[in-house]
């Protein structure tokens, strides 16, 4: 039963069709079958949050998650948020801030500051920071990575009518 | 690192779970949310031979009310708890409770039942269960098993859940009017494993507590439902009493060392828990001895 396993999912909107080993987490399934390096793979216990994608609109850790549990369901990557242009705001003003050096948990990031914005508009500074509390940065200090975010939240508002 | 190869058997009901775990035993292991079963597995701490994964079960799902019983699917996630009205309305410990549980990532996929079968005694649920006097409904194959949470929690991941058993769901008594709760937990960070946490539930009448359950947690080797709090019953309360209680908690509890703390920090965090909780609902900032919450 340790047997290659069919899965079918949408990933970033087009359907993919798999066979995959059960022990295959959801993060090296993107990464190594699909080609979709921009989901990290850091501590592969939980506590980094490089890997965080979006799951049926949610945000998750892909190393906790099997390629198998995924059947059926809508995962976005950063490739896929980045395309879009949903983030392109919020990547600017990382760029434009300096929130990010060596740009290994940028991507994750990314995720959780939207998925954040998304549900709140206007955070103050200790809920962006609560809400990334589970990804790491080892460049930045996180301070003009709280500021990026910020700024965002605060650009967005002002466009509404 | 990776998990070493398993087998995978998605479960399609209950009885097929039941079936699955039966034939296989302890060589097998419930996937639920996943949060801290897979990184125990990608760590190679261990490698069962079998993953039967119980995320489909949609009649482990739901919160529902009857009478005066809340009654919780195992598969309900911790973001669930924490959005859902019926919790906040008639078990407002749990909403408070998982906004401490690690990160939104985290409680997007981590389950109740998950979390009460890990009994990792650091976790905030299974305290909140034991505070709340919750039922624990075990399903197997010989029929169904209520277990109280109190009796439920055995040891550091240990339970009275049998590997051939599965976690169905919990029952709590709903909330009375006059109930009050408190949950506070002290970690590095938040979302960081507790050093010493509190969940507590309580009746209030007229200033004071006819009822406490205080639930410490990540000072033992599974919630601890303080009998010193008894101390705290029935009487009125004064800065004596309350340290009297204090000394009878310190007593009872038997905290262990670790790299986050030495068995008396814990000891002396969870005393401050005690004053800080029995001053919080009673309202008197007079009984605080461990300064502002």
């Amino acid at each position: 039963m340790t047997a290659h396993m069919e899965i079918s999912l949408d990933v970033n909107g087009e359907r993919v069709e798999a066979h995959v080993l059960p022990r295959l987490n959801l993060a090296d399934f993107l990464r190594e079958h699909l080609r979709l390096t921009g989901t990290h793979v850091g501590c592969e216990h939980g506590v980094c949050g490089a890997c965080t994608v979006r799951v049926n609109g949610e945000i998750v850790r892909s190393c906790l998650m099997l390629a198998v549990q995924s059947h059926g369901a809508s995962v976005e990557t950063i490739e896929g948020l980045s395309d879009s242009g949903e983030i392109a705001d919020l990547q600017a003003a990382f760029r434009d801030r300096n929130a990010l050096q060596c740009g290994f948990c940028t991507p994750a990031m990314l995720m959780a500051a939207q998925d954040l914005l998304k549900q709140q508009a206007d955070p103050d500074r200790e809920r962006i920071r609560e809400h990334l509390s589970g990804n790491y940065c080892r460049c930045t200090g996180y301070q003009a990575i709280i500021d990026a975010i910020e700024t965002t939240a605060r650009r967005r508002m002002g466009r509404k009518p | 690192m990776k998990a070493s190869a398993f087998s995978y058997a998605r479960a399609t009901s209950v009885v097929n779970a039941l079936e699955l775990l039966a034939a296989h035993g302890d060589k097998a292991k419930v996937l639920s949310g996943g949060q801290s079963l897979m990184p125990a597995m990608n760590l190679r701490l261990i490698s069962p031979e079998l993953i039967v994964d119980i995320g489909e079960i949609a009649e482990l799902r739901g919160i529902g009310v009857r009478g005066d019983v809340l009654r919780i699917g195992a598969l309900t996630r911790h973001v669930d708890l924490l959005r859902s009205p019926e919790i906040a309305a008639h078990a407002p410990l749990l909403k408070e409770a998982v906004a401490h549980i690690a990160h939104p990532a985290i409680r997007n996929r981590g389950t109740l039942g998950g979390s009460l079968a890990h009994a990792d005694p650091a976790s905030e649920l299974p305290a909140c269960m034991v505070a709340l006097n919750a039922t624990i409904v075990v399903s197997g194959q010989a029929g169904e098993r209520r277990i109280a949470a109190e009796d439920f929690f055995t040891g550091i991941y240990e339970t009275a859940l049998s590997a051939q058993e599965l976690l169905i769901a919990v029952e709590l008594p709903v909330a009375q009017k006059n109930s009050k709760h408190f949950f506070h937990e002290f970690a590095r960070r938040h979302g960081d494993y507790a050093i010493a946490g509190l969940a507590a539930q309580a009746i209030v009448q007229r200033d004071v507590f006819t009822d406490l359950r205080m639930t410490f947690f990540a000072v033992g080797d599974r919630p601890v439902l303080a009998k010193a709090a008894r101390k705290l019953v029935n009487v009125a309360l004064t800065p004596a009493v309350l340290s009297d209680a204090s000394t009878a908690l310190g007593d009872e509890l038997d905290p262990q060392e670790d790299h986050q703390a030495s068995a008396s920090m814990r000891r002396h965090l969870a005393k401050v828990l005690l004053a800080r909780c029995a001053s919080a609902l009673l309202g008197r900032p007079d009984l605080n001895a461990g300064g502002p919450v």
